[in-house]
């Protein structure tokens, strides 16, 4: 096992975990989070050159292999730290996040009696995030899978005491391994097929799926063997390439929370704002987009899974738009926000812009954590008011938070003119858009009006989220600690916190009396809190200008280098495509404008129709999914345990013998009368009878 | 009419089923099955008795006294088991003596 820079980006943060989760008694809060605070912010020094080298320098790809993993009779995996365009840009996302996060938890968990554990977890997450991104074969990527479903299970449930958020982290979990099961089938028909499942040759020898550079000799990849074979079933004949890549992306559906695996997603809001920034919003669940990136190639030589993943993608993006419109808790809106942005994702992918899905990746990150990190301030600053009808009038009160949440709004609706530039989303958006237009794959016109749709949308939720929690007067709650009950889960976020310091929190309620002006009674957060957005939020306004021609533009073709596969997009679109997504979201805006700030009784109105209540309650995917799943489930257990089990095994097996014991018995105990007279009369009769056959057979009889 | 063996055994069959009867249909006293037992007992002395007089061997009268013997022994032990029950239960009826039922 060599040593290098890249595998201590990789470790760091697994060592820095295993100290503070391990050692939290000896060391202290303190020193926990500045151990994994500063190893995770090593990570991030490690690897932003790794990423400059490849945007500007001559970078070439590498693999520096670790140890082997398994080695046992043909199937061999290695540990390894692949380092190429791909994965140095998920190290700096990763690590850029996640450092953001780590710093800002120590203000946003200041009061919280168990910060050793959470920055333990949160660099464990990291860890095996980054273990993802630089997987060189599919079983450390697996590894790495299961290890962020694993934190992102912990995290969730990060407050055990509440009912709702243990409910939630086993949702996200057990939804995961649908996925999961998908993702595994598809490492086996992978394996099976072409007999390796190592990405990128290395100087080991084994094969690998992908073609590449070994000490500058080419070595071809065993992608062809997919493209040639095919699993029969009878009359069904399946494409090895196709259904090896509809079971991965099966997978990456779990895991990026698209259209009927999305379910998991909006819970897992229980968990504390910053995991959801990290985890649910920047990293984690775009390694479903990260995988299919990855696999671009096979994914390429697969047009009908391709399709699917475009019709998948671009049903979430439009799906999750929706259901933003309506959700009242901040944290929903955002999360079913990044449902639909990872759809954008994911149809750029299935109409074959990798590139634009990578760059959408990029980009999102940085705004969506600001998003995120802003709602966090937001609540911390509202006093874990998590609920927008309670809310309004915080611009004031949170100027810093109010400006850079405009800025991730900003991002997040793709504003920018076209020709001329804009916010980061404006980019990656307005590219997915038009490569859906320009495609000629299965479904990429469908992806096209769902993403101008989505656009729209994004625009409206996204507006009515900033108007609704800072402009206007603050409305508060009418019953300031009643939390609203139509969600099924609770909206107590933040329960656990006030539930440690009620005598702190109790003061800040006196000490805010509502102020005259209507603005609401809240407070800037620390500036630990708001460094971290201001980073964000230069990336947020930045990213997309400064590396749009490495992802997109004129130097695409030597920034990705193989990696993916990159064709050279025709730039002739109608001008109405280019100014489709700009003209949407103005749109989008004035309607905003029109319902929550000119007329909000317009809003009000329309909270009480029928079309708001099927979005409000998220097209009733979780009463369907507890009606087939849940009661099904319980069902077919209540058939197994009471037929199955009770009747069948315990009636035929213990408790029918015990019974048919008992029966014979009770019924042969009647014989034992007690009488002596009856005992002796029974033997009498049977005297009689052994002398009666005696005699009439003749046994003893007269010679 | 000169009294032959057949007279003997027709009295001590007539014994013995009274004896045995006397088991059986008494439902009342634990005496009279006493008493039965010891006419069983007395006819198969009868029995004995006639049949050695009647072949002219005395291993019969033999065997009869051993009977009486062990009709005595028995008749003691009966009676004392049935004063030492009639002790501690304060009852000898029949009826209720099954506290050997399953």
């Amino acid at each position: 096992m060599q040593f290098s820079p890249e595998a201590l980006i990789v470790l760091g943060p697994l060592f820095a975990a295993a100290i503070a989760g391990l050692l939290q008694r000896y060391i202290g809060d303190k020193i926990a989070m500045a151990i994994t605070t500063a190893s995770v912010g090593l990570s991030l020094v490690l690897s932003w050159p790794i990423f400059i080298d490849f945007v500007w320098g001559e970078a070439q790809p590498q693999v520096i292999e670790l140890f082997r993993f398994i080695d046992v009779a043909g199937f061999t995996s290695t540990w390894s730290v692949r380092i190429d365009t791909l994965s140095a840009i998920m190290l700096v996302v990763v690590n850029t996040v996640s450092f953001l996060v780590h710093v800002y938890s120590i203000g946003y968990m200041a009061e919280d009696p168990h910060r050793a554990r959470f920055f333990s977890y949160l660099s464990f997450f990291t860890f095996a995030m980054l273990a993802l991104v630089t997987a060189n074969d599919f079983l450390q990527l697996f590894f790495g899978w299961e290890g962020v479903g694993v934190a992102s299970y912990l995290l969730i449930g990060f407050w055990f005491e509440k009912r709702s958020a243990n409910d939630a982290a086993i949702k996200a979990f057990i939804t995961n391994r649908v996925g999961d099961f998908g993702f595994a089938l598809g490492i086996m028909a992978c394996f099976l097929f072409v007999g390796t499942i190592k990405f990128f040759p290395t100087e080991s020898g084994d094969l690998a799926l992908f073609a590449g550079t070994v000490d500058g000799v080419e070595v071809a990849g065993q992608l062809e063997r997919l493209a040639h074979q095919a699993l029969v079933l009878g009359d069904l004949v399946l494409p090895a390439a196709e259904l090896t890549a509809f079971l991965l992306f099966i997978g990456a559906m779990g895991k990026s929370a698209q259209f009927f695996l999305h379910v998991w997603l909006p819970d897992a809001m229980e968990g504390p704002t910053p995991v959801s920034a990290l985890i649910h919003a920047a990293t984690m669940v775009t390694a479903g987009v990260f995988m299919v990136c990855r696999l671009g190639e096979l994914y390429h030589i697969a047009p009908l899974a391709s399709g699917f993943v475009t019709i998948v993608g671009a049903t979430t993006a439009l799906f999750a738009a929706t259901v933003g419109l309506a959700q009242n808790d901040i944290k929903r809106v955002v999360a079913y926000s990044t449902c639909s942005q990872l759809g954008y994702m994911f149809f750029a992918a299935g109409v074959g812009a990798y590139n634009a899905a990578m760059f959408h990746l990029f980009t999102h990150a940085f705004f969506k954590a600001l998003l995120f990190l802003g709602a966090g301030s937001v609540i911390h600053g509202m006093h874990h008011e998590q609920d927008m009808r309670y809310m309004g009038g915080a611009r004031k009160p949170m100027p810093i938070t109010w400006a850079m949440m405009l800025i991730g709004t900003f991002a997040l609706i793709g504003f920018g003119i076209p020709g001329l530039g804009g916010f980061a989303g404006f980019y990656s958006k307005d590219a997915i858009i038009e490569a859906a237009y320009g495609s000629q794959g299965i479904g990429a016109q469908f992806a096209f009006w769902c993403g101008v749709s989505a656009a729209l949308l994004t625009s409206f939720y996204s507006w009515r989220l900033a108007f609704m929690t800072f402009e206007g007067k603050f409305r508060g709650n009418p019953d300031a600690h009643h939390h609203d009950e139509a969600h099924g889960h609770g909206h107590t976020q933040e329960g656990h916190e006030e539930a440690t310091s009620p005598a702190a929190h109790h003061d800040d309620h006196h000490a805010h009396a509502k102020p005259a002006d209507g603005s609401a009674p809240a407070h800037e957060s620390p500036w630990i809190m708001l460094v971290p957005l201001f980073v964000l939020a230069a990336g947020a306004i930045a990213a997309g200008a400064i590396f749009a021609p490495y992802f997109l533009g004129h130097h695409a073709g030597e920034f990705w280098d193989h990696v993916i596969p990159f064709h050279e997009g025709h730039h002739d679109f109608p001008t109405w495509v280019l100014w489709a997504p700009l003209i949407v979201t103005v749109i989008g805006f004035l309607l905003a404008v029109i319902f929550y700030l000119w007329k909000p009784s317009a809003a009000k109105a329309m909270a009480k129709g029928p079309v708001w209540a099927f979005l409000y309650n998220k097209w009733f995917f979780d009463e369907l999914y507890d009606f087939v799943f849940v009661k099904g489930a319980r069902a077919l257990g209540d058939l197994f345990w009471k037929v199955g089990d009770k009747r069948m095994i315990d009636g035929l097996g213990p408790d029918g013998v015990a019974a048919s014991s008992r029966f014979f018995s009770r019924n042969l105990r009647k014989v034992q009368t007690g009488f002596v007279y009856h005992y002796s009369f029974i033997m009498l009769i049977a005297a009689v009878a052994f002398g009666a056959y005696a005699i009439f057979a003749g046994i003893g009889g007269a010679p | 009419m000169e009294i032959t063996l057949f007279h003997y055994l027709i009295v001590a069959a007539a014994l013995f089923t009274i004896g045995v009867f006397g088991i059986f249909v008494n439902r009342k006293n634990v005496i009279i099955i006493l008493m039965s037992i010891e006419l069983v007992l007395l006819s198969v002395n009868v029995n004995l008795v006639a049949f050695s007089a009647y072949l002219q061997n005395l291993e019969g009268q033999i065997f009869a006294m051993l009977v009486l013997t062990v009709a005595a022994a028995e008749a003691a032990v009966g009676l004392a088991i049935l004063v030492t029950y009639f002790r501690n239960r304060g009852d000898i009826a029949v009826e209720d003596i099954n506290q050997m039922r399953g």
